[in-house]
């Protein structure tokens, strides 16, 4: 049977882990190859790396870490992260990321995920959408949760999969940073609305609201987190054993 | 040396990466010359087959491929790779593939209950059927990663593993010196690096 995905997320700015993390055995705690190579050693099924610098010089030591870590690292890689043109999927592809995850970039211009998808496939191209209630419906948010679009996001998202997009990572900006669990609601009204595999995001503070989400969501298909692994609130070892002890299928 | 094909479809860095992972010197090439000097093939692939099959047979590479499968060198078809290697598929209208092993491919659509998405996309298990030098160091029940909505339909005794999405998928493949694997061996973590490096211990 298929499992539900344990996904680590990592933000990097000029090559290195925003928020350093703390782990025994880990000489550079701050290094992204380091990092992703201790959580696909430890259980993790695949690995979001999120590019959050601004300069040029930036994206250079982005790309030259993402190789680094496919050289290295042999589970399946998304980037995120300043990616809006085929390009910047271009550019990311080549260095051995395995999927692409677009947000602002894919509001800004309507033409990217249909192009993208036809290029590389749709198995390739992620939507990942940070949304937030506002007067009573789910708005999309663009640049890094700062902007607010206008749009509602459960007829976008479904646009950007009609359009081609393979996957979809909801990000709740209401319950992002909060630990106090998932956004279930949004998350159902966003598996309700469409038929490729979504990622949760934002929310996650312990191993039980995994439980939950899983639980109550069966249609979701990977859970992601930061901070939570990061500080070792959470070894993704742990999770996946009380994940197996729930009945929930898991890579073990 | 281990020749991964290369005839302009997908990414081939994670790929030879993870040969590099395991010891062995593989080169990306689209000189036939490379493929009857190596040792080993890998015909890798992502996307579509039909566009991915005239990317082929156009490469002037089809036929180098064809004679290394007569000469008995072993060959490793992965993912839209190993589609390739059967008779024909079915994804959007009707190609040829390399007719290598008998067989053809369809939409998992046709056997998977209407609940299950499609693509399959994650982890999941193999269950062995025919043995297979490949699974040498590997075990039943071991997790790979899978990326499809295509599968390989043909004569069980070509089939060595499958996996349960819904139904039993043709996971890999052989009939003698070709290999298939249709999930990623390169993104497998430790489970796919073995099966690669069986692959390189088979005998020619």
């Amino acid at each position: 049977m298929i499992t539900k995905r344990i996904i680590p997320c990592l933000d990097v700015k000029d090559g290195r882990v925003v928020k350093g993390v703390n782990f025994k055995g880990l000489n550079d705690v701050n290094s992204p190859v380091e990092l992703a190579k201790f959580y696909s050693d430890n259980g993790a099924d695949e690995l979001v790396f999120y590019d959050i610098t601004a300069s040029s010089d930036g994206r250079k030591i982005f790309t030259d870490i993402l190789r680094e870590t496919a050289r290295n690292v042999f589970i399946p890689l998304t980037v995120g992260g300043g990616i809006s043109s085929v390009n910047d999927f271009e550019r990311v592809l080549s260095c051995g990321a395995d999927k692409v995850s677009v947000n602002t970039g894919a509001i800004r211009n309507p033409g990217l995920i249909p192009e993208a998808a036809r290029l590389y496939g749709s198995q390739c191209v992620v939507i990942s959408a940070d949304v937030k209630r506002v007067d009573g419906e789910f708005r999309v948010f663009a640049r890094g949760g700062r902007d607010d679009t206008g749009i509602e996001a459960v007829g976008w998202i479904r646009r950007c999969v009609d359009e081609g997009a393979g996957e979809v990572v909801l990000n709740s900006i209401d319950t992002d940073g909060v630990k106090g669990g998932f956004d279930l609601d949004m998350l159902r009204a966003v598996c309700e609305a469409v038929s490729v595999p979504v990622i949760a995001s934002g929310g996650a503070g312990k191993i039980e609201d995994f439980i939950t989400l899983f639980h109550e969501i069966p249609k979701v298909d990977a859970g992601l987190a930061a901070s939570i692994f990061h500080f070792g609130e959470v070894a993704i070892r742990d999770l996946k054993a009380r994940m197996h002890d729930e009945n929930i299928p898991v890579r073990l | 040396m281990i020749a991964i094909v290369n005839y302009g479809v997908g990414n081939l860095f994670s790929l030879q990466s993870s040969f590099s992972a395991i010891g062995k010197d593989a080169v990306i090439t689209s000189d036939p010359e490379d493929l009857k000097d190596a040792e080993r093939i890998i015909l890798p692939g992502v996307g579509a087959f039909e566009d991915a099959a005239k990317k082929l047979f156009s490469s002037g590479l089809a036929q180098p491929l064809f004679n290394e499968a007569h000469n008995g060198k072993p060959i490793l078809g992965i993912c839209l790779g190993m589609q390739l290697l059967f008779t024909k598929s079915y994804e959007f209208g009707e190609h040829d593939g390399l007719n290598l092993i008998p067989g053809e491919v369809r939409a998992i659509r046709e056997v998977i209950p209407e609940c299950l998405k499609i693509p399959q996309m994650g982890w999941n298990s193999l269950k062995f059927t025919n043995k297979s030098g490949i699974y040498s160091h590997t075990h039943e029940g071991d997790y790979v990663y899978f990326v499809h909505s295509y599968a390989a339909f043909c004569p069980p005794e070509y089939i060595t593993a499958t996996t349960n999405y819904g139904a039993d998928l043709t996971a890999s493949v052989q009939n003698g010196n070709i290999y298939g694997v249709q999930y990623h061996p390169e993104k497998s973590g430790n489970v796919g690096l073995d099966i690669l490096r069986s692959f390189c211990e088979v005998r020619a």
